[in-house]
């Protein structure tokens, strides 16, 4: 993540969308390509859903997001998918830390679920810490993230983070 | 000292992956500059998900985490071993008061031997293998007592299926569960590794019981070295404190697709079912299949439906040998499979077809789960899934006819 300014068209789902979900575990057993896997991306909810997406596209959910496996697959299929950005009202603790790892922004917001249309258009500013519906008329605030995961964030994902710092910064904490 | 909500950084005691999560762990090391492992006697490697593989795919990835085991000199259960979260127990890796950390969700199972331990992805688990470290926030607790006597076919399946109906899917995100009261003091080390494992499915971090002589007797002869329980502090906090009384708790099943979506087996018997699947982290241990076993004695797996049976690990799968309980259930029916993960998680031994329904002992109905999503899984204990085998639709074992 080199910009810390998203813009996106939005998609939204509902509460405990789970990893099986945005991808099946069959499928990292088969497919490595993760062009080939992102396609699987949210299948069970949305069997088009690689199809309709576009870049920087944000994805708007309720509470529990990415609950279930560990895998890593998860975020990385809506990454490779293009997405810009994901936010809940609340993540699943290995879900959020997957996604930061990796580099895939996502952004904690109490309020927003239910009240942004799919096909809205959403401005996110993770350093400001705001999200704005584009046409103005709405603005929520987002649970800042804790500076040394910001960073990592910034820095494109943990193994980026460990490249330019030659290891982990988080002893510093 | 640390308090709950901070952040800190720690030295971890134990890390693990397996073939689902340690090819993306390698992966991370190679792009991070190829980054060796800083101690290797701090972690072990297993392949368990898809054991033997089922496809080249899966066969490439193994291979390619046997050649990383062995040039860093790695501790490796290949196929045939057991899944990870029995293993690393019944291997002595687990003591009361280590830090370990597993690429699987399932890691906090370990809670049930004192320990703290939780699951983390592939590139956290990358960090932690080249630098022995990674950062956690404190969690804060919530404690649930459970109390009374458990009826007959009653089980700590049953009381954790009932215990996530109630706080939900999200009922503790992030929070660490502490298992208390009389009735988890009664319970054996296996049914207790029931309840922790179960934890992830209310979004905790960890689950944990307090050590005491049944954690003892089972450490003395796997561990090596001293075993310092850790305790809570009688003046520990707590975000919440809830007591289930359980005298009167009647079998449970999740319904599809949420593993919250929680009702008495009675509520839903009679629905119809393909497959059973008798086994997995959470269900697949020698009490369980005894239980089994145990149930299907003098009776038979009804004609058209398949009941899979997969001991959780080697240990496991001897013992239950030597005690007779794998020849009764495969004369009763059953298609006993190697120690492993089995059809949990949709890769092998059991994929379902499109609006089959399962019953199984796992931790997850989500859709697709089993392979197929257009197919159905509720979850119960392995009383509940022996039962419902006989019968050939959900059925409370309670409601079984007696035997011929």
């Amino acid at each position: 993540m080199s910009k810390s300014i998203i813009r996106g068209k939005v998609w939204v789902f509902g509460n405990d969308i789970n990893t099986d979900q945005m991808i099946p575990g069959k499928y990292k057993f088969t497919i490595t390509d993760m062009h080939e896997l992102a396609k699987h991306a949210m299948e069970g909810v949305d069997r088009d859903f690689s199809k309709k997406v576009s870049k920087n596209d944000i994805i708007v959910a309720g509470k529990n997001f990415g609950c279930g496996s560990s895998r890593e697959h998860a975020p990385l299929v809506l990454k490779q998918l293009g997405i810009g950005a994901v936010v809940a009202s609340s993540f699943a603790r290995i879900f959020y830390r997957n996604a930061i790892n990796i580099g895939l922004p996502i952004v904690e917001c109490k309020e927003i679920a239910g009240k942004v249309r799919e096909g809205s258009l959403l401005e996110i500013d993770l350093e400001k810490g705001t999200i704005r519906d584009l046409d103005g008329s709405q603005q929520f605030k987002m649970k800042p993230l804790p500076s040394f995961l910001l960073q990592i964030l910034k820095d494109g994902g943990l193994v980026e983070h460990f490249k330019k710092h030659g290891g982990p910064t988080w002893q510093n904490v | 000292m640390a308090r709950s909500g901070d952040i800190v950084a720690a030295t971890v005691d134990l890390a693990m992956a397996h073939d689902g999560t340690a090819p993306l762990v390698i992966k991370a090391l190679k792009e991070m500059g190829n980054r060796r492992v800083r101690d290797p006697q701090k972690i072990v490697l297993v392949i368990d998900h898809v054991a033997p593989s089922a496809s080249e795919v899966s066969s490439t990835l193994q291979k390619e985490i046997r050649e990383f085991a062995l040039r860093e000199g790695i501790r490796i259960y290949d196929v045939g071993s057991g899944i990870c979260h029995q293993l690393l127990p019944e291997m002595g890796y687990v003591k009361p008061s280590s830090l370990i950390v597993g690429a699987d969700s399932h890691t906090c199972t370990y809670g049930a031997l004192g320990a703290f331990s939780t699951g983390i992805g592939s590139t956290d688990m990358a960090a932690v293998f080249s630098s022995g470290q990674l950062w956690f926030k404190v969690p804060e607790t919530l404690g649930f007592n459970i109390e009374g006597n458990l009826k007959t076919f009653v089980t700590a399946k049953d009381i954790v299926l009932k215990i996530i109906g109630e706080v939900k899917a999200d009922g503790a995100t992030y929070k660490a569960v502490r298992f208390g009261g009389s009735t988890v003091r009664k319970m054996s080390v296996s049914a207790r590794m029931t309840l922790c494992n179960m934890a992830v499915e209310m979004g905790a971090k960890t689950g944990f019981v307090e050590p005491d002589e049944r954690t003892l007797a089972y450490l003395q002869p796997r561990v090596d070295g001293p075993i310092e329980p850790v305790t809570s502090d009688p003046d520990a906090e707590y975000e919440e404190v809830r007591t289930f009384e359980v005298d009167e708790l009647e079998p449970q099943i999740a319904c599809p697709h949420q593993v919250d979506n929680v009702k008495p087996v009675r509520e839903v018997e009679g629905i119809e079912i393909d497959q059973v699947f008798l086994g997995s982290c959470t269900n697949g241990r020698l009490e369980d299949l005894e239980a089994a076993a145990q149930i299907l004695n003098g009776r038979r797996v009804k004609q058209d439906v398949r009941m899979i049976v997969v001991p959780a690990s080697r240990e496991v799968y001897v013992q239950a040998m030597k005690r007779g309980l794998i020849e009764g259930l495969i004369e009763a029916g059953c298609v006993v499979c190697n120690p492993g993960c089995g059809p949990c998680l949709g890769a092998h031994q059991g994929v379902l077809a499109p609006r089959e329904v399962c019953i199984s002992t796992s931790n997850r109905n989500f859709i697709g789960r089993m392979g197929c999503a257009e197919a159905s899984i509720y979850l119960a204990s392995p009383h509940t899934a022996a039962a419902s085998a006989v019968a050939g639709k959900i059925t409370d074992p309670h409601s079984l006819e007696d035997k011929p």
